[in-house]
């Protein structure tokens, strides 16, 4: 997964069925140790009700996806899905563990 | 998935099967703030999008599972036009966008 941040979210009216009510959400991918911004954003679909300004947990993988969403698996292009909401992150910095 | 903006079609005639009447749109990828984020690509439409269009994409295999029959064999293919962006932590006050 990746760590990201919820910027906002992305709303459309003509698109693909399997994303009707899915709320579209804009993550901005993040560095994991300073937390700076990193990356294009890129848009996940929200399963944990998180909101603008969230560190969130960002999964990308289509099966893992259709098992979240209980969606065919023949018919759903979805990629990433916001699986967690981050309370905390420690980092080592370096230190051998 | 990510967002893109449609910048112009592509005709091929020849072509694998299975990708007959497939609509190919080229698509300047972007971020949220509308800046390039990686080389244009070409992908297959399933909305009706048109030029200038700010559209999203799906990439890799669940490209091809935004076609009737799914798996056809496409890794980009556009599945919403895009018609508000709400940014906040960008310092968007209400719903806007930039077309």
């Amino acid at each position: 997964m990746r760590l990201c941040k919820v910027i906002g979210n992305v709303t459309a009216s003509v698109k693909h069925h399997t994303y009707n009510g899915l709320p579209l959400m804009i993550v901005q991918p993040l560095d994991g140790t300073s937390m700076a911004e990193r990356g294009a954003s890129l848009l996940a679909v929200d399963t944990v009700q998180a909101g603008p300004g969230d560190q969130v947990l960002v999964m990308s993988e289509g099966s893992g996806v259709r098992q979240i969403l209980k969606t065919s698996p023949t018919s759903s292009p979805i990629r990433s899905v916001i699986v967690g909401i981050v309370d905390a992150v420690t980092v080592d910095e370096g230190g051998e563990s | 998935m990510y967002l893109g903006r449609v910048i112009g079609s592509v005709v091929a005639r020849r072509k694998v099967a299975g990708l007959e009447g497939a609509k190919f749109l080229v698509v300047q990828p972007l971020d949220d703030r509308l800046d390039e984020s990686g080389p244009f690509q070409v992908a297959v439409d399933t909305v009706q999008a048109g030029p200038g269009d700010l559209v999203y994409l799906v990439g890799s295999r669940e490209a091809a599972l935004a076609l009737d029959p799914y798996f056809v064999p496409v890794d980009a293919a556009i599945i919403g036009i895009v018609d508000r962006m709400h940014r906040p932590e960008r310092g968007d006050d209400e719903q806007n966008w930039t077309p």
